[in-house]
């Protein structure tokens, strides 16, 4: 692992400001993806995972706005750039997307057009950031991606519209338009949510084989643990906008801390489960982000909440070890009497 | 026990019609011989991939689609069962109320303008049963039953989390309390916390009201936890079936190995070499010569391109289609 990651998030914070008020869909978020390893980003509806990668790219729809923090990205021979102080229509950050970092959406077929053949989708984004190589250049560098992808016949596909993809090969399509500009990041949002198991399997086994060869830093975004496990060096886990736990996947899954993190390990059936057995259960609902808590996002929830204290202020994410950050007044040290009942 | 349903060659043929006259030039065989019985106060699931008819099933078995072959015996009490398939509309009314059914997406199956009180009354309604107060009554009832406030009943669905509406569809399939539910993808457009919460409720009740639920699903785990057997389909067909621990530990057809072995398994520890199937799911107006599943299984042998496999017992209570069930030796989850 080089000792400087290649994009450093710091206190990055998101809010919507609407009539009814203010949501703070990202609050605080700090994380670091280092070069050619993935990035887990983990946890269930509402909790600012997408938008975190929204602003990162700075494409926030209204009435989405960035305000506060600092995201480092660190280019090859060139100074450190901090996107977060970037115009987001401006020439720089243009540049930014697509070459340093893309992205892949969740649902290939809204995200694809439907007026367009695959092919002209493709050679669109190299054309756009490449306008000098060429119609027929163009064509001849979708070709290969359609193949890099796992496409078959991509003479044929090439050609195609959307409607005539299945959902796996949609998503490889998107992956292929992702890859045309030789990116170094590639944040995938939920990229096999609305696969079938067996060809959510072909999808993260492509995105593992295509990070080996290039090289490639991915930041995957799901709900789902499974895939976490299969494919993350790190994990954040997200509760309401703000990051409980970050940790090498190991340690999450093998000695999680936040009380957050353990009850969701517990709640997940799994295949290896016993038949007709009951789950353990996380207590009440995901609370609408307009009524946020006070304090602890997660207080209400929690069956570790220290009264008077987790209700009142939020903690902080702090570091416990070199490699691991919980925000949690559990392992804080002015609750020393709280950590000796940890289990 | 006794069977409450049994499901023998069920077919549901779609026509596909080209042209200015509308000719005939081909069907959709989206279910094509399906058999399956549910014993009394147990669960079946059927599981597959996206296209294999499992819903397909399910909407024939509640007749919101009518079979274009096949006999659905139900047997909702201890009397004589009637064949759903060849119900007329008068006689599907009064079958109905035993059968009910728990749908995917709790936002698009609860009606914005109704009340919460009036839509657990609807079944209740229709159906003629008892007087406004006393329907009220069943109404608080059943809010109890699946752990909502009985202040909720003049609320409308819009102020519901996913988890809480699903609890509210949950009650109302069980207002005229049904023999047989059947429950299509009823956790998948949950949240994980929530899903817990719905999976213990469902199983919860049916301990308690004795029911037998046909589970429609494609997540693996969660059917791990819901059921006492499974099926699994491919392409229209049933391609094997066993109780829930013996299908997953020790798997007979190629294709259900490959499906727990797509499954991620939330172990980094246990990030083990999968099975990747090629392709895709065949098309079922175009199904592939002989097992329709041998283009992407790599047991697959000459025999396979061309006969069609039976259904045939491997083991008590286990089910296997595939010309090579007895020789091979796949991975469950367990090994």
């Amino acid at each position: 692992m080089s000792a400087t990651p290649l994009l450093s998030v710091r206190d990055l914070e998101t809010c919507f400001i609407q009539d009814e008020g203010v949501v703070h869909a990202v609050d605080k978020a700090s994380f670091d993806l280092w070069p050619g390893k993935t990035l887990g980003i983990v946890g269930e509806s509402g909790c600012g995972k997408s938008v975190t990668t929204r602003s990162i790219l700075q494409i926030l729809e209204r009435p989405g706005k960035l305000a506060g923090g600092e995201i480092w990205l660190n280019r090859d021979g060139q100074p450190p750039v901090d996107i977060a102080k970037l115009d987001p229509t401006g020439r720089e950050m243009r540049n930014i997307r697509g070459k340093q970092i893309a992205l892949i959406f969740q649902e290939p077929m809204t995200s694809l057009s439907v007026h367009y053949t695959v092919g002209n989708q493709i050679s669109e984004a190299i054309l756009v950031h490449d306008p000098k190589s060429g119609k027929k250049a163009a064509r001849e560098r979708t070709l290969a991606l359609l193949r890099l992808v796992g496409i078959p016949q991509p003479e044929r596909r090439i050609d195609e519209y959307p409607f005539q993809l299945s959902g796996g090969l949609r998503q490889r399509v998107m992956i292929a338009m992702a890859l045309s500009c030789n990116p170094r990041i590639l944040i995938a949002d939920e990229p096999t949510t609305a696969l079938d198991v067996t060809t959510q399997a072909q999808v993260l086994d492509l995105l593992r084989s295509l990070q080996r060869q290039h090289g490639l830093s991915l930041i995957l975004i799901t709900h789902d643990m499974g895939v976490i496990a299969e494919m993350a060096d790190d994990v954040a886990v997200m509760y309401l906008g703000r990051i409980v736990e970050r940790g090498p996947v190991e340690q999450i899954f093998h000695a999680p801390k936040h009380p957050y993190t353990r009850a969701l390990l517990r709640s997940i059936p799994s295949v290896m489960a016993k038949p007709r057995s009951k789950l353990e259960t996380i207590e009440g609902s995901i609370p609408h982000p307009y009524n946020r808590p006070k304090g602890c996002p997660f207080h209400p929830r929690c069956a570790s909440m220290i009264k008077g204290r987790c209700d009142v202020e939020t903690p902080a994410l702090a570091a416990i070890d070199s490699a691991t950050a919980v925000s949690c007044f559990l392992y804080q040290p002015s609750t020393v009497p709280a950590l000796g009942t940890r289990p | 026990m006794s069977n409450v349903l049994e499901v023998e060659q069920l077919k549901k043929h779609f026509p596909i019609r080209r042209g200015f006259l509308r000719r005939l030039v081909g069907a959709v065989k989206a279910v094509d011989g399906v058999d399956l019985t549910i014993k009394r106060g147990e669960t079946l699931s059927l599981v597959g991939e996206s296209g294999c008819g499992k819903t397909t099933v399910s909407r024939c078995i509640v007749r919101a689609l009518k079979p274009t072959s096949g006999v659905i015996r139900f047997r909702p009490s201890d009397g004589p069962h009637t064949d759903v398939a060849r119900l007329d509309r008068r006689g599907l009314a009064a079958t109905r109320q035993h059968m009910q059914m728990i749908f995917q997406d709790p936002f698009s199956s609860l009606n914005p303008r109704m009340m919460v009180g009036d839509i657990i009354a609807e079944p209740l309604l229709v159906n003629g049963v008892g007087t406004a107060s006393s329907r009220r009554a069943r109404v608080e009832e059943l809010l109890d039953l699946v752990k909502l406030p009985k202040a909720y009943l003049n609320r409308f669905p819009h102020a519901f989390s996913g988890g809480q509406r699903q609890r509210i569809g949950i009650a109302r399939a069980l207002a005229l309390n049904p023999t047989l539910v059947v429950a299509d993808e009823p956790v998948s457009a949950l949240d994980v916390s929530v899903q817990a919460q719905i999976v213990n409720l469902m199983l919860e009740l049916q301990e308690r009201l004795g029911l037998s639920y046909l589970f429609v699903a494609h997540d693996l785990s969660v059917v791990k936890h819901m059921s006492d057997r499974v099926a699994v389909m491919y392409v229209g067909r049933i391609v094997e079936e066993a109780p829930t621990d013996e299908l997953f530990n020790t798997p007979r057809h190629p294709y259900t190995e490959a499906l727990l072995s797509a499954v991620p398994k939330p172990d980094p520890r246990r990030r083990t070499e999968r099975i990747i199937l090629k392709g895709e799911v065949a098309d079922p107006a175009n199904a592939p010569s002989g097992c329709s599943f041998h283009p992407r299984c790599r047991y697959a042998t000459e025999q396979c391109r061309v006969d069609v496999p039976v259904a045939q017992m491997i083991a008590p209570n286990h089910k296997v289609a595939c010309h090579h069930a007895a020789t091979l030796r796949l991975t469950g989850v367990a090994s």
